[in-house]
């Protein structure tokens, strides 16, 4: 039993780490969290005055979609329990005002008015002037952290998701005993060569079928460039840091020259479907759908497959493997072209999500990817990883980010701190494998 | 006494969970070369760590030139006297065998070196040592016995008095070997104690003046070597006697399985020969005579310049391993470590390497008919695990190559190729890997078995094929005439 507890430690030791930071950043963001649109309205009804006041009675807000909301389901809310003669009024404080103004013309007589939070200090003004004595009622606020919200965490999981995908392919690559830094500048390139193919196949005005050509085209441009990296490696033995460090410059160049150092907009508006859309159950994006698929696919790839032991096989000893009968050269050219191709994927949802095609996006990515692997617990000398470790990594520094911003740490303090963390990840990992010793203790036979 | 240079008494040392030495008992006088021999897990190691301060025991007495030991460090140790030669070198291939000498203990003038100094040094100490070796060297490019002469030479220019040697032959030639001791004599005779570590018991006979014996963790005792008899020291040092160390079965050769004409690449001369089904072929030469060279041809290991290989009598293209692997012939690496195992791979997973497509459908691995099939290897070979999942590197020897030997039965291999198939492997373990082998060809499997160790070579062969300097030099139909004189003749001219 102990045992076990020990081994899902050092499994999952880092998702333990995700954990304490989730929870850390929740401590650390809880605040007054005010309602709005319907939510809004519902807390309201809970602490409605029994009787209809005398007088008039309002619901005021601003012209914004949520405060209409508010102010439809209150006025539905009030009719339920009997409430007659609600008067909605909405637009800026000196509209609400003139209208204030004209029906309080003919009487002086206390206002009940219903606003929403942001309204909350215009209205008291308004009615304090025109009817003292009058009653404003607000929403009641919770206490709640602003990290744990719904919409932060699918921020999150949002932000991090073309992250997350490349390293997918980054983890394999890594298994391998490789390195692939070409992966930030392939963003680049497949959303600059996404947007201008979409742009070819009819622009703005392009439909579904355009969109997808033009995806896929960009994808797999990028798995060509993987590949000829994994040719360079495999053919010529060119170390993989090497090999890939050219290409990232050759991308990156290439995006350039075929967006002239512009960014390119000409996409239809159905392309944010997939950066900025959500599927309708649970609001996910889709963009976070697709990842969380490709990592259940991947996993599942590199922990029951033939070529997914081949890849731990190779990293773990390419000479042992290649006399075992495994083709090594065209395991390691794959996971660079599987590397390559993710990498376009995640072009092709940075320019979704941005709607446009640039060739500044993904600069420093590939350290980011990088460093999601790492802080996940796969060993950079090879022949051991874990796919789920990757999620969780990228995930962790996506938390970290995400909560320094909602704590209002300086973007500078926040690199020191992100270095900090992946140098503590990895040293948890070398003192798990030495068994919780600071000193290293050799293993005797 | 005061020519006693080390002296344990009753030292113990536990790991979590294991009790790595329970009560070792050992002296080293000047003056002598002292055996400590054992099987594997039998303590020598951690022995040694203790005495060189990568642990501290945790009971007993280790007195060093007759006072408590303090040692913490192994820099420690070499700076009192004590130098260690491990069976892994500590040199550094990229860099000069002058720059590695002094290498932490330069003679410097602010920081710069003194070339000259050190290289009428260098050659002052291989004089002392009756070798030739070029000062400016690089390390990379020596032969291993040479490198093992530098890490030799390191510990005598910081003055040692004790030279501990873990399994210094071991990746020697029986002349390099003979070199060796020659030196290890003289160093001897200049009244240094030497300990010294192996597994060839024929070494211990040659070269010890004491032996002392080291089984599961204690110390069996000490013996001049001269009281000892080779079943003896056997039967001392896995604590049952060994009937028969070689089980030799006489085999009926069958139809020839593998035919190799003119097979030739780099340095190595064309090469003919024939295995027959169950038959045992052993291939004896001095190390460099292109033994390894030549199974890693026939194993697809390196390209074949010319030549051919037949299976069954037809010609197959060999290209890569798995060409090989395909026509049924399979190559045991004598470098398990490196060219057999993937170490971080659990035993399992080692297990199906080559045959995974077998437990395979569609790609996807049918992990319950992997297990099963390894599983009846476990059973049937013995193989001591602490689970499937066991990680192959924390194997022993002998369950490494047993494991790779479960591995290349699964493929069928009809040909089977063991580079020294018993390296590092201790005693006990290695009368079952003898077995096996037997058990193979009395399958009908056709073996080459390639040894440094001539007593194996004679024990288990039906033919002996002879290398030298890149050519099969003879073949001796292995009959009890047979002496290990003729054969060395052979390896020799």
């Amino acid at each position: 039993m102990e045992n076990q507890a020990a081994k899902f430690i050092s499994t999952y030791g880092m998702l333990i780490v995700l954990l304490l930071l989730v929870v850390l950043f929740s401590v650390l963001t809880v605040s007054e969290q005010h309602p709005s649109g319907e939510a809004a309205a519902e807390a309201m009804m809970k602490t409605m005055p029994d009787q209809r006041p005398e007088g008039l009675v309002y619901i005021s807000g601003r012209a914004a979609a949520e405060d209409s909301a508010f102010a439809v389901a209150m006025v539905a809310g009030l009719t339920e329990i009997g409430w007659d003669e609600i008067a909605s009024v909405h637009g800026s404080p000196s509209d609400i005002r003139a209208r204030f103004e004209a029906d309080l013309d003919s009487t002086i007589t206390p206002l009940t008015v219903f606003t929403t939070q942001p309204m909350q200090a215009s209205v008291r003004a308004i009615v304090n002037d025109l009817a003292p004595g009058s009653t404003v009622l607000v929403p009641p606020a919770r206490r709640y952290p602003t990290f744990l919200l719904a919409d932060n965490l699918r921020n999150i999981a949002n932000q991090i998701s073309v992250i997350a995908i490349i390293a997918i392919g980054m983890t394999m690559v890594i298994i391998t005993a490789g390195i692939d830094l070409s992966v930030g500048s392939l963003i680049a390139l497949a959303a600059v060569f996404g947007a201008w193919l979409i742009g070819q196949l009819g622009g703005t005005d392009a439909g579904a079928m355009a969109m997808l050509g033009g995806s896929l085209g960009a994808i797999l441009l990028s798995a060509l460039v993987g590949g000829f990296s994994g040719a360079m490696i495999t053919t010529f033995r060119i170390p993989p840091f090497i090999a890939t460090l050219a290409m990232m410059q050759v991308a990156s160049g290439l995006a350039y020259i075929m967006s002239q150092g512009r960014p390119i907009y000409q996409l239809p508006d159905e392309f944010v479907g997939l950066g900025r859309g959500a599927e309708p159950v649970l609001g996910l994006p889709w963009a976070v759908l697709l990842m969380l698929a490709l990592y259940i696919v991947a996993h599942l790839i590199i922990s029951r497959t033939v070529y997914g032991r081949a890849i731990y096989a190779v990293g773990g000893n390419e000479e042992a493997a290649r006399l075992a009968g495994i083709r090594v050269k065209r395991v390691l050219l794959s996971v660079y072209v599987v590397s390559g191709a993710l990498a376009g994927l995640g072009g092709v949802v940075m320019a979704s999500q941005l709607k446009s095609g640039a060739p500044t996006y993904g600069l420093m990515y590939e350290l980011y990817v990088i460093a999601a692997v790492v802080v996940g617990g796969t060993s950079l000398a090879g022949g051991q990883g874990r796919i789920f470790g990757t999620l969780i990594g990228a995930f962790i520094i996506a938390v970290i980010q995400n909560g320094m911003n909602l704590t209002n740490v300086e973007s500078y303090t926040q690199k020191v701190v992100l270095g900090l963390v992946i140098l503590a990840a990895v040293l948890l990992d070398r003192l798990k494998h030495q068994g919780w010793r600071l000193k290293r203790i050799r293993v005797v036979k | 006494m005061n020519d006693l240079l080390l002296n344990v008494r009753g030292a113990r040392k536990e790991f979590p969970g294991v009790l790595a030495l329970a009560d070792a008992t050992i002296d080293l006088r000047a003056g002598e070369v002292h055996a400590l021999v054992g099987e594997n897990g039998a303590g020598k190691s951690t022995l040694i760590k203790l005495l060189t301060g990568v642990h501290r025991e945790d009971g007993g007495l280790i007195e060093l030139f007759g006072e408590p030991s303090s040692v913490r460090s192994p820099i420690e140790a070499q700076r009192l006297g004590l130098a260690t030669i491990y069976q892994e070198f500590t040199l550094i291939p990229g860099m000069t065998v002058r720059e590695n000498l002094w290498l932490g203990r330069e003679h410097a003038r602010n920081g710069i070196t003194n070339a000259s100094w050190e290289r009428t040094q260098a050659k002052e100490l291989f004089e002392r040592l009756g070798v030739r070796i070029d000062p400016d060297a690089l390390v990379r490019s020596l032969p291993v016995s040479h490198q093992q002469l530098v890490e030799i030479g390191r510990a005598l220019q910081s003055d040692a008095r004790i030279l501990i040697m873990d399994e210094p032959t071991a990746s020697l030639s029986p002349h390099e070997v003979k070199q060796l001791f020659v030196i290890l004599r003289d160093l001897r005779e200049q009244g240094l104690g030497i300990l010294f570590i192996t597994h060839r018991l024929e070494e211990v006979f040659e070269i010890a003046d004491r032996t002392t014996v080291l089984r599961d963790g204690s110390s069996i005792g000490t013996w001049d070597t001269t009281e000892l008899t080779r079943e003896h020291l056997i039967e001392h040092m896995v604590g049952r006697s060994l009937d028969q160390e070689f089980p030799k079965l006489a085999t009926q050769a069958g139809e020839p399985v593998l035919s190799v004409r003119d097979i030739q690449a780099g340095r190595l001369q064309p090469c003919s020969f024939e295995l027959h089904a169950g038959e045992v072929v052993g291939l004896f030469g001095l190390v460099g005579a292109g033994r390894t060279e030549l199974a890693r041809l026939i194993a697809g290991a390196d390209r074949v310049e010319s030549g051919e290989v037949r299976v069954d009598g037809k010609a197959v293209r060999i290209r890569s391993p798995r060409d090989a692997i395909r026509a049924g012939i399979c190559l045991l690496s004598e470098d398990r470590k490196a060219e057999g195992l993937v170490l971080g791979l659990s035993s399992v997973e080692n297990f199906s390497l080559p045959s995974l497509s077998k437990f395979a459908n569609g790609g996807w691995i049918n992990e319950r008919a992997e297990r099963s099939a390894f599983q009846k290897y476990v059973d049937t070979l013995h193989i001591r695990l602490a689970g499937m999942d066991q990680v192959a590197g924390h194997l022993s020897g002998g369950n490494q190559q047993k494991l790779l030997i479960a591995r290349w039965l699964e493929v069928d291999s009809r040909v089977i190729l063991f580079d020294e198939p018993t390296r590092g492997i201790d005693v006990g373990a290695k009368t079952e890997i003898y077995q096996l082998i037997n058990q193979l060809s009395a399958r009908g499997k056709a073996i080459l078995m390639i040894s440094s160790e001539l007593p194996e070579v004679l024990g288990m062969s039906d033919r002996i094929l002879v290398m030298h300097e890149g050519q099969l030099s003879g073949e001796l139909v292995n009959e009890d005439t047979v002496t290990q004189e003729a054969v060395m003749q052979l390896a020799v001219t």
